[in-house]
């Protein structure tokens, strides 16, 4: 029985997952399906829609939060905070187009349950630093929340941390509350234009890591090789004819016209100096925020996100792809690097790893055929004792293995 | 204040206990003296004293695995405690319990420039990250008002906040990486120099949960770059509620400063005598409010707060000039607290967290309660983020007085969940607001709660009497209530 129950309130999801708890019938989880494939496949008879879900419910701009159900769209949550002036800060990326699906389908919930966030991860944090609470089902059929609306709280167990980035195999949240913050007034960008014979990435990095150590607030440092750029729709990021870093300056305008200044004179000697205004400015860091690079690339099948320390971004890349046929870009000042690989065996995971064991950092196969899924490590491999702890946690949450089952780990 | 049954048989065994542990951390540092260890049977929260069981001073991680073995065998209760500042009395000891001290762990093991972050051990003070940094013009930025004393894992098991939270975040977005033991001495690390690690976040569970989970014996902190300036503003207001009204204004205009406080009158006046802060006396609300960034960003918004405060009301308005003005206008803040200890013999400070659109209707109902119990109540705010401080004034020499602020306390508390707000901002609930959990929680949150304690903790042996007023057994807590029957649920919409 493929059931897809679709409820239209918090009474009905309550009722929708006590009968699979009674029915012994694991939920797959979904809201906009936007990263349906990000993860382990799961083995589910009967799949919870929560995009029924989908009102803001409480949005007061200068309380600094909102309030809206998990299946509240991500394209409705921007549009009502843009009218007021306001964005969440760690700019969720939209990965529908990425995973091979449309785009403006994401959902808070989604945003939340996998923890995603843009190149300004690096100044003001992921989706988990945002949010201020929640309430949620558990698989034990019970409806338990925490948090609040104010920032400052430490009253119990962080629980909001929890839930972001546990890919809904703990609860299905029915209305999270997040923090929001006013939108900067002015946005420039600095292009470092590598040119031709350019040296590798690492020196990329080191001019990141200079301006992100620097007193001029960079909110954003991102690196596309020259193999990358060509498809950027920016003039200026296109017509490079080697990689090009990218740093962004933002807040009020008399101080970003004085910072890209100073900026500009402290990095001038690694390369060529382009400005990007607003409009580029957006352009070329939503193409990194959704990993525009890698979609409709259908000779480089697996995508991998892997978060290193930022200066080791560039040696991990390069004794990936000694091995692997593949192609790079990078956020996060370095710390970020969205790898796409040719259809290698096991999607190159051991390498990859072996890689990491030695500099430290995470990998996660982000975009993979379902086969590919079920038999690759998706998320990094735990060691003993974090396994131990995050079965526990399972248990804990949803004892009979009902909510998303198998897609984080097995038995998770 | 009730805690958790007294182990006798465990105490009947405190000189073999003492022996065992000595084996694994020889030398002076395993205290069973009853004068010595007189110097731990408190935190910051120095109305409850407890002589602890047995104080246990490991040097290595190795140390703090072996004793977590040692008292998981033996079934003896641990209290991990850190510089022993907290204000909630999270390392509170017990009689039966050890208090595992990690004031030996004051090492920095590592600053990394490039990535932006310091890997310290947890008995290094947080104003110590800082000094080990600031020469090459970094920082650590959750500042904590205790931060010359308080170390940086008791900041972890508390997630402290500060002065600077608005802007910059409290510890919880701050911090990249433990190392943490488990109660069976299991060491775990989790994160890194690298962010989001995959899987749970269990390093977002660790952090601000108040020593239950585990003994945390290294934190990787993320530092930043000092700001090229800072100025303040000290502005004076006819009212609080004026106050209060351009704090909304302030956020409204989309300014963000680095900090954000509010005094009432009580507090100016006290600080004022003792620091000589040059404080303006006819007013009943003082902001002091600092604006941190690039010179030319600093001196736009300086401008633009200006402007907002005398729309909102303001009868006292001056700018910081230079380091000497702005470290004055911060000085009478900075030291409201020992000012208070100067016009009462002794006093509570309170920490609850409010939307701040509530801070008239606090301020209003505060009143009530001081009123009602009949004690003095000083009002200091991080207003920016809605946390209040209020501070109850009371003689503890005076039958009935202690037992009264207590009540203000409480009701304060109940009032900050009551209009949306939360029991602590900042200082943890420890034993102090344990009792109050149920007004923000159902039976159903605190029971989840506790069941990712059971994930960590099964035996419930790591400081057992902090932050929740009954700990269910986790066997309890894993059965699942039996729903029987066959679609019992037909209404709910289908595909």
């Amino acid at each position: 029985m493929a059931d897809t129950l679709k409820p239209e309130n918090d009474v009905q999801l309550l009722d929708a997952i006590k009968w699979a708890i009674s029915e012994k019938t694991p939920l797959e989880v979904v809201a906009g399906g936007s990263k349906r494939t990000y993860g382990r496949p799961t083995q589910t008879a009967a799949t919870l829609d929560v995009s029924g879900l989908a009102k803001i419910k409480i949005y007061e701009p200068a309380e600094l939060y909102m309030t809206a159900q998990a299946g509240a769209r991500m394209s409705e949550i921007d549009a009502a905070l843009l009218d007021a002036g306001q964005q969440l800060s760690f700019e969720p990326p939209d990965l529908g187009p990425l995973l091979g699906g449309s785009e403006n389908v994401a959902t808070l919930g989604g945003i939340v349950a996998t923890n995603l966030a843009g190149p300004r991860r690096i100044k003001d944090g992921a989706a988990r630093d945002h949010v201020l609470g929640f309430n949620a089902v558990s698989g034990r059929g019970e409806i338990f929340k925490s948090g609040g609306t104010v920032v400052k709280n430490v009253s119990g167990f962080d629980m909001s941390k929890l839930m972001a980035g546990s890919f809904g195999t703990l609860g299905v949240m029915s209305t999270i509350t997040v923090k929001v913050l006013p939108m900067p007034e002015k946005v420039r960008t600095l292009l470092i234009r590598w040119g031709a014979d350019a040296p590798d990435d690492h020196v990329a990095m080191t001019a990141m890591s200079q301006a992100l150590g620097s007193a001029h607030d960079v909110s954003a440092a991102a690196h596309l090789p020259a193999a990358i750029t060509g498809r950027s729709g920016v003039d200026y990021v296109k017509s490079s004819s080697g990689g090009v870093t990218a740093l962004r300056l933002e807040g009020p305008e008399p101080s970003v016209k004085h910072r890209t200044q100073v900026l500009k004179d402290e990095i001038k000697g690694f390369a060529e100096i382009e400005e990007l205004h607003t409009k580029n400015s957006a352009t070329l860091w939503r193409e990194i925020r959704d990993v525009q690079p890698f979609v409709n690339c259908d000779n480089l099948p697996y995508v991998w996100r892997i978060s290193v320390p930022p200066t080791s971004g560039s040696h991990v890349a390069a004794s990936i792809l000694q091995y692997l046929g593949g192609e790079v870009f990078y956020d996060w000042g370095g710390g970020l690097i969205w790898l796409a690989l040719t259809a290698v065996p096991g999607a190159g995971a051991e390498t990859i790893r072996a890689a990491l064991m030695e500099m430290g950092g995470h990998a996660t196969l982000v975009r993979a055929p379902s086969d590919i899924r079920g038999s690759v490590a998706v998320f990094q491999p735990l060691s003993g004792p974090e396994a131990m702890v995050t079965a526990k946690i399972k248990e804990g949450f949803d004892p009979d293995g009902i909510l998303n089952p198998g897609r984080m780990y097995a038995g998770i | 204040m009730q805690m958790p049954k007294t182990d006798e048989s465990v105490i009947a065994r405190r000189e073999e206990l003492a022996a065992g542990l000595r084996e694994i951390v020889p030398g002076e540092g395993v205290i069973d003296g009853e004068e010595e260890l007189r110097a731990f049977d408190c935190d910051g929260l120095m109305a409850y004293k407890q002589l602890p069981l047995i104080v246990v001073l490991p040097e290595t991680t190795m140390q703090v695995s072996d004793i977590l073995k040692y008292c998981h065998a033996n079934n003896v209760k641990i209290v991990p405690r850190g510089a022993g500042t907290g204000l909630s009395g999270g390392a509170l000891p017990l009689a039966d319990a050890i208090t595992l001290g990690l004031g030996k762990f004051k090492k920095i093991l590592d600053i990394d420039f490039e990535n932006r972050c310091v890997v310290t051990q947890p008995g290094v003070t947080n104003l110590g990250i800082t000094t080990a940094v600031e020469h090459a013009g970094f920082y650590y930025a959750p500042d904590p008002s205790s931060q010359i004393a308080c170390s940086i894992g008791g900041n972890v098991a508390e997630n402290s906040g500060g002065v600077h939270c608005l802007k910059y975040g409290l510890t919880t977005n701050n911090v990249l990486g433990v190392e943490m033991v488990m109660m069976n001495g299991e060491i775990i690390r989790l994160g890194g120099k690298h962010l989001d690690s995959g899987g749970l976040d269990l390093l977002g569970v660790i952090t601000g949960s108040e020593g239950l989970l585990g003994v945390i014996t290294e934190v990787t902190v993320r530092i930043l770059k000092k700001p090229e300036t800072a100025r303040a503003l000290l502005i004076g207001f006819p009212t609080m509620i004026d106050a209060g009204n351009c704090v909304a204004d302030v956020i409204a205009a989309g300014i963000i400063p680095g900090g954000m406080e509010l005094m009432d009158k009580q507090i100016i006046h006290a600080a004022e005598d003792f620091v000589h802060a040059g404080y303006p006396l006819d007013v009943e609300g003082l902001m002091v409010v600092e604006l941190d960034g690039p010179d030319a960003e600093v001196n736009y918004l300086v401008e633009r707060v200006e402007e907002i405060a005398n729309t909102a009301n303001a009868s006292y308005i001056r700018i910081s000039e230079n380091e000497d003005e702005r470290a004055r206008f911060w000085s009478g803040r900075k030291n409201a607290f020992p000012a208070v200890g100067r016009i009462s013999p002794d006093y509570i400070c309170v920490d609850g967290t409010i939307p701040r659109k509530k801070l008239a209707e606090v301020l209003r109902r505060m009143e009530g309660i001081s009123e009602k119990h009949d004690l003095r109540v000083a009002n200091v705010f991080h207003a920016g983020d809605g946390n209040l401080h209020p501070l109850i004034l009371f003689d503890a020499n005076i039958e009935g007085e202690l037992e009264r602020a207590e009540l203000v306390c409480a009701d304060i508390l109940t009032l900050c969940v009551e209009v949306g707000g939360v029991l602590s901002g900042e200082h943890g609930i420890g034993v102090e607001k344990r009792d109050l959990m149920g007004t923000m929680f159902t039976e159903d949150d605190l029971k989840q709660q506790q069941r990712l304690k059971c994930a960590f903790d099964p035996g419930h042996l790591l400081n057992p009497g902090k932050v929740y007023p009954e700990l269910h057994r986790c066997a309890e807590l894993g059965k699942m209530h039996v729903h029987h029957g066959k679609l019992p649920f037909p209404d709910i919409p289908r595909l």
